[in-house]
């Protein structure tokens, strides 16, 4: 390497000398003299996007997600290895979303396109008319256990058709319970997948959509539903 | 009371930055990929059973501190005995041009902990006690870890 050379000096020397080092050392092995924040964070952003890709492709993560587009701006999709978890809508804030299921399932969630590709293809398809049912795996670990069987029974629900609060209460087993029906629907994780838009009021009227009313219409528009519920004979 | 751990995404996003840039100069910019890697792979496994309010930053640069000791020893394993070190050493072979290759090839030669040191404290902008904790000793052995490392790079430029 170099020669040993005297250190000592005088001290004015010797500290002009530690500071060159130091600004030297402070630049970094990158070379990127006087570069911005911006510019020196690029190799790193694309390391960290190439290890993303490789977590979510050999299964390290237990959750993945990812925007999806929609007609109604960019959803959100999260999905465990057992399936889809969880469906936000554009109004509701990423970080919150990731944040409950990093407390309810793990916090071992990383962001990945790849992963959700098949939800966003089937959403893709269902929204363009050419899908009218799923063929997705969903994780129902958020759904508890009465809301479950409402879920379920609703997921029962065929495109194209309604049911009212107080008839999907029935299926789900709790006669009379249309009120606590209509809770576990706006509890619902997976909306549009879980088909709670297709639940109306007796009478015609749309009832609540988490959501916004408006999107259950256009749901319901899509699926050329009536919003009528057809009366039918109860068991 | 405890807060909870944010989503591993959110770490990632938080720390990559500083990860990368105490690799690139601990191991140059060709094992800094894998060593990144291996990093997060490995801080990714351990995550769950983090206290959300332990010093984050310093527990993931003790990971990348320990792969870049691996990426070390692997590197000394390979190397071979010719005359000039830059052929078998990855990053000298990469690094950018404008890279000051004497004082990084120094940086390189120092003792392991000497070599963490200076690139926390310069590179990553880590406060002594970050320091101790990244490389796992007390905050005076950092500090005088740190004063060696300089000491001798000061002599390799001011030469």
């Amino acid at each position: 390497m170099t020669d040993r050379t005297n250190t000592k000096g005088r001290t004015g020397t010797a500290e002009r000398a530690v500071r060159r080092l130091e600004d030297a050392l402070r630049r970094g092995a990158s070379g990127e003299r006087g570069a911005s924040e911006r510019d020196s964070s690029a190799p790193a952003a694309g390391a960290a996007q190439r290890l993303s890709a490789r977590i979510a492709a050999e299964g390290f993560a237990d959750v993945t997600y990812a925007p999806a587009d929609s007609p109604f701006g960019p959803l959100l999709l999260a999905a465990t290895s057992r399936g889809l978890v969880r469906v936000g809508f554009p109004e509701e804030d990423t970080d919150t979303v990731l944040e409950r299921l990093a407390r309810r399932i793990s916090p071992r969630i990383i962001e990945s396109s790849v992963s959700l590709a098949p939800v966003q293809r089937e959403l893709d398809e269902y929204f363009s008319g050419r899908r009218r049912s799923f063929a997705l795996a969903l994780d129902w670990t958020l759904v508890g256990p009465f809301a479950r069987r409402v879920l379920k029974a609703t997921a029962a629900i065929p495109y194209g058709g309604v049911l009212s609060y107080g008839e999907v209460a029935a299926d789900a087993g709790s006669p009379g319970g249309s009120r606590a029906a209509g809770n576990a629907l706006g509890s619902n994780p997976i909306p549009i997948l879980i088909p709670c838009h297709r639940v109306v009021r007796n009478g015609g009227a749309l009832g609540g959509y988490g959501g916004g009313p408006d999107r259950k219409r256009w749901l319901l528009e899509l699926e050329g539903a009536s919003p009528a519920p057809a009366t039918r004979g109860r068991r | 009371m405890s807060r909870d751990l944010p989503p591993f995404q959110r770490f990632l996003d938080a720390h990559r930055d500083i990860v990368w840039r105490f690799l690139v100069s601990s191991v140059g910019p060709v094992d800094a990929e894998d060593c990144f890697q291996e990093t997060f792979i490995a801080a990714l496994r351990a995550y769950p059973r983090l206290r959300a309010d332990s010093n984050v930053r310093a527990w993931v640069l003790t990971i990348a501190h320990r792969k870049s000791l691996d990426a070390h020893r692997a590197r000394a394993r390979r190397a071979l005995p010719v005359e000039d070190p830059a052929a078998v050493d990855g990053r000298s072979a990469s690094a950018p041009p404008e890279r000051d290759a004497t004082l990084w090839d120094a940086v390189d030669g120092l003792p392991a902990r000497q070599r963490s040191a200076v690139v926390l404290r310069y590179v990553a902008d880590l406060p002594h006690r970050d320091i101790a904790a990244a490389i796992g000793c007390s905050e005076e052995a950092a500090r005088r870890s740190l004063h060696e490392g300089l000491s001798k790079l000061r002599k390799v430029v001011s030469a």
